[in-house]
């Protein structure tokens, strides 16, 4: 330890001596760690954005939608078939154990009118199991009721964004809005879930009861009274959304009349997997941006063992005395490995200095979300320990292997 | 009492490419502890290959050596560098000091091989810097001090150690004939106060006059080995000025 402590300073003096070839030496490993810290802490930025994003729409949350509609020979794309119904939604709710909920769900958009003011928005007609598998709360008047959904009353749960643009300051709970020139009651206003990463506003809504809406905002689909564009449904638990999936499949086969050898009339997907993909290709382009950072610590790790080499050809006489005075192998090989991975520690603390204010900079700059974890500092600090071992080895060795004798010679 | 250094027929050849140079033709040679040896010989006669074998830097291609009753050719590397730092205190022509090193650093550099011993290393760099004449300049550094204190610093450095034997390879061979016989008389003073085995290679007469015994050699043999005609008790506790 004592020795260990003296080489640690030999070092220090060793580098002292050359400051800045010892910063340009150390330059290389700065920019490696940096650009690691400032990679890895954007690809855990998108994570965390894309998991953020997921719990805002709702986790565990799970979209069917009808089937492509084929007419003569003509595919129109998925949800132009009206397959799916209230009544589907309500047997998904009754019939399988993994779900905890499923709603009907029928939109459109319609210009809202207020007094004076105006504004466009989007028109949700659903039943009151929609809060819950959308996680919202209502932060201002009260949800609406089964009961309203039965006797299709005119009532609305407005989002912030529609609230803002049509009351401004004012409370809008017991006040009356006109949608399509039918006047509503508003009954409460929804709690603010911001936008989407895609930039799309989650608040500019407004939820009807989905009998009232069908009737007086959205139309009745003539093929099919019952008819939904969507249903919506709220798996129990995050491992229990394979299984509602499953269960979902099955019970909509068996109430559509689909034989085993018939596809689905409908698209089942859970919000994970809508989000896999874009989960998997940020990872993908942080590990590229991590591979490509990582280069230019082996780059860093050249320059060190490059200067090294200069460094034991140029102190060969002191190697020679200090063989001569008694240091055995070991003493030298540690003393320029020291050397060396002094070099690259000191460049990657000052790298992870470097790369943790970048990121802040880029990301309120750039606003992007950006994360440093601790254990990419962690992984940075091993990571230029390892290099200044391995790239400081070779001319560590050499210096302990020279002949004392030519050493003592050496100009 | 026992020979500190004793060697059998030490042979050493060197491969220069494809001519062999014989640098050592068999030398047999005993120092007693406690002698001041003088070897002397023109370049070339292999004085400083003996140097070096005896010094364990280098090994014979034939022949035996024994320091201290160690037979020293069956041991490696790092066992060689133990006897070095234990045994064996170097004193080189060009001082070989650390420049950025203060003195005090520089003579506490053998301390930093050797295991054990950590009492009181402070104190005891100051007594040899003191017994060299050096004391008040631990902090200096070697470029701030002249040839001959510079010299008397690897001196300490060699003494710090408590060797068997001090070998010195023409430690005068850098200062002028002033400042030379006082390293000489710093030597002399070691020798007889401290009794302390002394082995200095050089060519000149001037500095091989204060050993007791001169070996001369030529050709890698020795030639001569007699007790030094000018040795006497002259300018007793000499370098005494220097010290105080």
């Amino acid at each position: 330890m004592k020795r260990l402590i003296s080489s640690v300073r030999i070092a220090f003096r060793a580098l002292k001596v050359n400051k800045v070839r010892s910063m340009l030496t150390m330059l290389g490993i700065v920019i490696g760690v940096a650009a690691v810290i400032a990679t890895a802490a954007i690809g855990s930025g998108a994570t965390q954005s894309i998991e953020q994003q997921i719990a805002s729409i709702g986790s565990n949350m799970i979209i069917v939608l009808p089937g492509s509609l084929t007419s003569s020979g003509l595919r129109m794309g998925t949800g132009n078939a009206v397959t799916l119904t209230e009544s589907d939604a309500r047997d998904l709710t009754a019939q399988c154990p993994d779900i905890m909920v499923a709603v009907p769900l029928v939109r459109g958009g319609a210009q809202v009118v207020y007094e004076n003011s105006n504004w466009a928005t989007l028109i949700f007609g659903t039943t009151p199991g929609f809060l819950q598998v959308r996680d919202l709360l209502v932060d201002d008047g009260a949800p609406f009721s089964q009961q309203d959904v039965d006797s299709g009353n005119k009532v609305a749960l407005l989002g912030k964004t529609v609230v803002t643009n049509l009351f401004g300051d004012i409370d809008p709970v017991g006040l009356s809005i006109r949608i399509k020139d039918v006047p509503f009651t508003v009954i409460g206003v929804l709690a603010a879930k911001g936008q989407t990463m895609t930039g799309q506003d989650q608040d500019d809504l407004i939820l009807l009861p989905i009998s009232t809406a069908k009737r007086k905002v959205i139309g009745i689909k003539s093929a099919n009274a019952d008819a939904v564009d969507a249903v919506m449904m709220r798996a129990k638990s995050g491992n229990q959304i394979q299984a509602a999936q499953d269960e979902a499949t099955a019970l909509l086969r068996q109430r559509h009349h689909l034989s085993p050898a018939e596809d689905n009339d409908f698209s089942i997907r859970s919000m994970e997997e809508i989000f896999a993909t874009q989960e998997a290709s940020s990872r993908i382009l942080s590990i590229m941006l991590a591979a490509v950072a990582s280069v230019s610590l082996v780059v860093g790790g050249i320059g060190i063992m490059n200067i090294m080499l200069v460094s034991v050809r140029e102190r060969t006489r002191e190697i020679g005395l200090r063989q001569a005075v008694g240091a055995k192998t070991r003493d030298i090989l540690t003393q320029f490995l020291v050397e060396a991975v002094t070099l690259s520690v000191a460049g990657g603390a000052i790298g992870i200095v470097i790369g943790v204010v970048a990121s802040a900079l880029i990301s309120r700059i750039a606003h992007w979300n950006m994360l440093v974890s601790p254990l990419s500092v962690l992984l940075a600090v091993f990571f230029s320990g390892l290099v200044g071992i391995s790239f400081g080895y070779y001319p560590a060795r050499k210096a302990a292997y020279l002949d004392p004798i030519e050493a003592l010679r050496a100009e | 009492m026992a020979a500190l250094i004793r060697t059998q027929d030490l042979v050493k050849i060197y491969t220069l490419g494809e001519v062999q140079v014989q640098a050592l033709q068999g030398v047999t040679l005993v120092v007693e502890r406690g002698s001041f040896v003088a070897i002397m010989g023109p370049s070339g006669s292999g004085k400083s290959t003996l140097m070096n074998i005896l010094g364990c830097l280098d090994r014979p291609t034939s022949g035996h050596y024994w320091l201290d009753g160690i037979l020293v050719e069956g041991l490696d590397r790092d066992q060689l560098a133990e006897i070095r730092n234990q045994k064996i205190g170097f004193v080189f022509q060009n001082f070989n000091l650390l420049p950025r090193m203060t003195v005090m650093e520089n003579v506490q550099l053998p301390l930093l091989y050797s295991s054990g011993n950590s009492l009181n290393l402070d104190e005891r760099a100051r007594r040899v810097l003191a017994q060299v004449g050096l004391a008040g300049r631990e902090q200096s550094l070697p470029t701030q001090l002249s040839g001959g204190q510079q010299q008397r610093v690897a001196i300490a450095r060699a003494l710090i150690n408590n060797p068997q034997i001090v070998l010195a390879d023409e430690p005068t061979g850098q200062l002028d004939s002033h400042t030379s016989d006082e390293i000489m008389r710093i030597f002399q003073d070691l020798n007889r106060t401290h009794s302390i085995t002394l082995l200095i290679v050089t060519h000149a007469d001037q500095v091989a006059r204060f050993a007791q015994r001169i070996v001369r050699f030529r050709d890698g043999r020795i030639t001569d080995d007699v007790p030094n005609p000018q040795d006497q008790a002259r300018e007793p506790k000499v370098g005494v000025e220097a010290i105080s």
